[in-house]
C-alpha cells in the first residue's frame, strides 16, 4: 500500500518539473507540453486526495479536467500550427508583438 | 373657419420646416409657390377669423393648445388669442408679408441660396405670428426671440460678406441687451402676478397685485426690451447696419413687422403701461427723442436704404409717442400705415437697386424717373404718404398721434413731433430728387442696362401704393364726424376709447400746422436739391461741425465701441490669456501629462515576452499561496 503522501509528493515534483520546463524551454510546443505536465500533476493530486479521503468528488473533477484539457490541447495546438505557418517560427522570444 | 385660427402661425411654420429639410431638392418654382402659398393661406385664415370676430364676443377667439411649463404654481401654456388688436396686426403681417414673399420670388431669383432664403422668411412669419397671437407672455417672448433669430439669419444672409455677418451679430447682441431687461420684467410679473397670461397681467395693476412702484419698474423693463427690438434710443444702432440684408428682408422685418413688435407689445400690455404715468412718460419721451434724433441723421445719409432705415427708427418713435400719451389706437394706426408705406418704400428702393445692378449710393443715381415708369410713381406715393401730405395714409396717422399729444397737454412732445415731420418730408424728397430727378449718372455697372423690374415685383408695389394712399381713410380725425375713426372704434374694446377730445377749431388748426410742416419740408428739399443744388454744399461748408456730426451719425457707434465693446473685448482677452490659457488649459494639460507619465512607467512591464508574463503569474501565485499558508 503506497501512502497518499507519496502521490502528493510525486504530484508536487511533477508540477515543479512543469514550471521549470516552461521557463527553461524556448519553443512553444515544449512549453505547451510543460503546461500539460502541470495540469496532470494537479490531476494526480486530486486523485490521491480522493483515494485518501474515500470520496468520489476528486475523481469527478479529474474527469472534467481531462475533458477540458483535451479541448484546450486541440485549440492550443491549432494556434501553434497557425503561428508557425505565419511566422515560420515558434520560438517564444520571436513573438514579442505585445511589447508596449 | 374661425375655429382654425390657431393654424395661422403654424402654416408658415410647417412650410419653413419643410423648406429647411428638403429645400435643396426642390425646384425654385416649387419653393416660390410653397413659401408664398403658405403665407397666403395664413392671410386667408386671418381674414376668415377677422370676419368672424364680431360674433366671437368681447374677448375674441382663444384656444389653448397645451400647457407647456408646469412648475409649482407657475404655468405657461401654448395658447393663442385672436381679438381686434391681434386681427389688425396679423392682417398687416400676413398681408404685407405675402406681398413681400411674392416680390422676393423675383428679387432673389438669381440667388444661390433660394430655398434657405424662403425657409428663413417663412420661419420669420411663424415666429412673428406666434408673437402677435400669443396670449401668454412667455409664449410671446418665444416669438419675440424667434423673430430676433430670423432677423439675425436674414441680415447675415449673405454671410460671405464680412459686413453682413458683422451686422447680423450686432443686431443680435444689441437686441440681447434689451431682451435681458425684458426677461427680468417677465420674471417680476411671474413672481408678483402669479400668472403669465397677458389678460391677467393687464388686469394686475387694477386688482392691486402689482403696486405702483412695481408697475413702473416692470413697464420700464419691458419697454427697454422694446427699445432693443424696435430700434429706439439708445439701442437703435443695429437697425441701420441691418440694411446689409436683402432689401425685401429690410422691408418685411426691419420696416413693416418685427421692428414694430415693441409698439405692439406696449399696446398689448396697455393695461400695465397706462397704470404708470412715469413709464408712459418715459415711453413718450424716448419716442419723441428718437423721432427727432433719427430724422436728423436721415438728413445727410447717402445710402438709399440707410435713409429709409433712419426714417423707420424715427417713425417708430412716433408710434411710441402715441403709446406714451395714451393714444394706443393712434400708435397702432401709425404702425399699420407705416407698414404699408415703409415696406412700399423699401421694396421700391429695392427695385431701384435691382435696376441699377446693386448700386445703393444716391450720389451715383439720378434721372431714373423715366427709366423706371412703375417704380417712380409708387415711390412718390410712398414718399408723399410718409411725409404727411394731406389725405394720404401717413397724414392721418401722424396727425392722430400729434393731436393726441397736444390734447394731452404734452406740448413739447407735440413740437418735437412737428419738427420731426418737417425733417421727414425733407429727407424723403431729398431722396426722391437725388434718385429720380437730375441728370443720369454714368457710374452704372458696365454692361448693365437700367431696366424696370419684372411683374412679380411691380404688382406688389402697386398694391402697396394703393394701401399707402388710402389706408388713412380708416382713421379719419374726429373733425370728420364722431364715427369717422373706424380704426379707433374697432380697437376700442382692447385699447380703450380715445381719452381726449378737442374743439373742432383747435383740431383744424393742428391739421393745418401738420400740413404746413410737411409742405415746408417738401419745399426745402425742392429748394436744396432741385432749384439751387449748391445750398447743401454751402451749408455743409458753413457749419462743418454740425455736418460732420450728422454724417458721422453723432458718433454713437464710436462711443459705444469705446465705452462698451472695447472694454468688454479687452476684459475677455485678459480672461482668455490669464484664466483660459493658464488655469483651464493648464489643468487639462497637466492631467493629460500625468496620465501619460503613468502610462510610460507601467509600460516597462509590457515586455511582450511570454516568459515574463508567466513569471509574474508564478510570483503572484506564490505570494497568494504564501499569504494563505501564513
Amino acid at each position: 500500500m503506497i501512502p497518499p503522501a507519496a502521490f502528493l509528493v510525486l504530484a508536487a515534483l511533477l508540477f515543479i518539473l512543469g514550471i521549470v520546463a516552461f521557463f527553461v524551454k524556448k519553443d512553444l510546443l515544449t512549453q505547451f507540453m510543460a503546461v500539460e505536465v502541470m495540469l496532470n500533476a494537479g490531476n494526480l493530486a486530486f486523485l490521491a486526495l480522493a483515494k485518501a479521503l474515500g470520496k468520489a468528488d476528486g475523481q469527478m473533477v479529474v474527469l472534467f479536467v481531462i475533458t477540458v484539457a483535451a479541448a484546450e490541447a486541440v485549440i492550443g495546438l491549432a494556434i501553434i500550427v497557425l503561428i508557425f505557418r505565419q511566422r515560420k517560427s515558434i520560438r517564444t522570444d520571436d513573438l514579442k508583438d505585445l511589447k508596449g | 373657419m374661425a375655429g382654425l385660427f390657431w393654424l395661422i402661425p403654424l402654416v408658415p411654420g410647417v412650410s419653413a420646416f419643410a423648406l429647411l429639410l428638403f429645400g435643396r431638392r426642390l425646384s425654385r418654382r416649387w419653393i416660390a409657390w410653397q413659401a408664398s402659398g403658405a403665407v397666403f393661406l395664413s392671410f386667408v385664415l386671418t381674414a376668415g377669423a377677422f370676419a368672424h370676430l364680431g360674433a366671437a364676443g368681447a374677448a375674441g377667439l382663444s384656444r389653448t393648445l397645451l400647457t407647456w411649463i408646469v412648475s409649482g404654481m407657475f404655468r405657461a401654456s401654448i395658447s393663442f388669442t385672436f381679438d381686434e388688436l391681434t386681427a389688425v396686426m396679423a392682417l398687416v403681417v400676413t398681408g404685407v408679408g405675402f406681398l413681400i414673399h411674392v416680390y422676393s420670388t423675383a428679387y432673389m431669383a438669381e440667388d444661390r441660396s433660394y430655398s434657405r432664403y424662403f425657409a428663413f422668411l417663412n420661419l420669420f412669419m411663424f415666429f412673428m405670428l406666434v408673437l402677435v397671437m400669443a396670449s401668454d407672455i412667455v409664449l410671446m417672448f418665444v416669438g419675440w426671440e424667434g423673430v430676433g433669430l430670423c432677423s439675425y439669419l436674414l441680415i447675415g444672409f449673405w454671410f460671405e460678406r464680412p459686413a453682413a455677418a458683422k451686422a447680423g451679430m450686432k443686431a443680435f447682441i444689441v437686441n440681447r441687451i434689451g431682451d435681458a431687461a425684458f426677461i427680468i420684467g417677465i420674471l417680476f410679473l411671474l413672481a408678483n402676478v402669479g400668472s403669465s397670461s397677458l389678460a391677467a397681467i393687464n388686469a394686475a395693476p387694477a386688482s392691486g397685485l402689482l403696486g405702483p412702484g412695481l408697475v413702473t419698474l416692470v413697464a420700464i423693463l419691458l419697454f427697454v426690451g422694446a427699445t432693443g427690438k424696435s430700434a429706439q434710443v439708445p439701442l437703435y444702432v443695429w437697425l441701420p447696419d441691418a440694411m446689409e440684408g436683402p432689401t425685401p428682408v429690410s422691408a418685411l422685418i426691419h420696416a413693416a413687422t418685427m421692428v414694430t413688435a415693441g409698439v405692439y407689445m406696449v399696446c398689448r400690455l396697455n393695461g400695465l403701461f397706462a397704470a404708470s404715468v412715469t413709464a408712459s412718460t418715459v415711453v413718450a419721451w424716448v419716442g419723441a427723442i428718437t423721432a427727432v434724433f433719427a430724422a436728423t441723421m436721415a438728413l445727410v445719409q447717402n445710402d438709399i436704404k440707410r435713409v429709409l432705415a433712419y426714417s423707420t427708427i424715427s417713425q417708430i418713435g412716433y408710434m411710441f409717442i402715441g403709446c406714451g400719451v395714451g393714444a394706443y389706437a393712434a400708435g397702432m394706426f401709425h404702425l399699420v400705415t407705416h407698414a404699408f408705406f415703409k415696406s412700399l418704400l423699401f421694396l421700391a428702393a429695392g427695385s431701384v437697386i435691382h435696376a441699377l445692378g446693386g448700386i445703393q449710393d444716391m450720389r451715383q443715381m439720378g434721372g431714373l424717373r423715366k427709366r423706371l415708369p412703375v417704380t417712380f410713381p409708387v415711390f412718390l406715393v410712398g414718399a408723399l404718404a410718409i411725409s404727411g401730405i394731406p389725405f394720404l395714409s401717413g397724414f392721418f396717422s401722424k396727425d392722430a398721434i400729434l393731436t393726441s399729444a397736444f390734447a394731452g397737454g404734452h406740448y413739447v412732445l407735440y413740437g418735437l413731433g412737428l419738427a420731426g415731420a418737417v425733417m421727414t418730408a425733407f429727407y424723403m424728397f431729398r431722396l426722391i430728387y437725388m434718385t429720380f430727378y437730375g441728370e443720369e449718372k454714368a457710374t452704372l455697372t458696365p454692361g448693365h442696362a437700367v431696366h424696370e423690374s419684372p411683374r412679380a415685383m411691380t404688382v406688389p408695389l402697386v398694391i402697396l401704393a394703393v394701401f399707402s394712399a388710402l389706408a388713412g381713410l380708416l382713421g379719419l380725425p374726429v373733425l370728420f364726424g364722431r364715427r369717422a375713426d373706424v380704426f379707433g372704434r374697432f380697437l376700442e374694446g382692447v385699447l380703450g376709447p380715445a381719452a381726449h377730445h378737442l374743439a373742432h377749431s383747435t383740431e383744424a388748426a393742428l391739421i393745418l400746422a401738420a400740413t404746413i410742416s410737411a409742405l415746408a419740408g417738401l419745399g426745402l428739399a425742392f429748394l436744396f436739391y432741385r432749384r439751387s443744388p449748391g445750398i447743401p454744399a454751402r451749408l455743409a461748408h458753413r457749419f462743418p461741425g454740425t455736418y460732420r456730426l450728422l454724417l458721422g451719425k453723432y458718433y454713437v457707434d464710436e462711443v459705444y465701441d469705446a465705452a462698451v465693446v472695447r472694454p468688454l473685448l479687452g476684459g475677455a482677452g485678459w480672461v482668455y490669456e490669464h484664466f483660459d490659457l493658464k488655469v483651464i488649459d493648464g489643468t487639462l494639460n497637466g492631467s493629460a501629462a500625468a496620465a501619460g507619465l503613468a502610462g510610460k512607467g507601467l509600460n516597462i512591464l509590457q515586455s511582450g515576452l511570454v516568459r515574463d508574463y508567466a513569471l509574474a503569474f508564478l510570483m503572484g501565485a506564490i505570494l497568494f499561496l504564501g499569504f494563505l499558508l501564513l
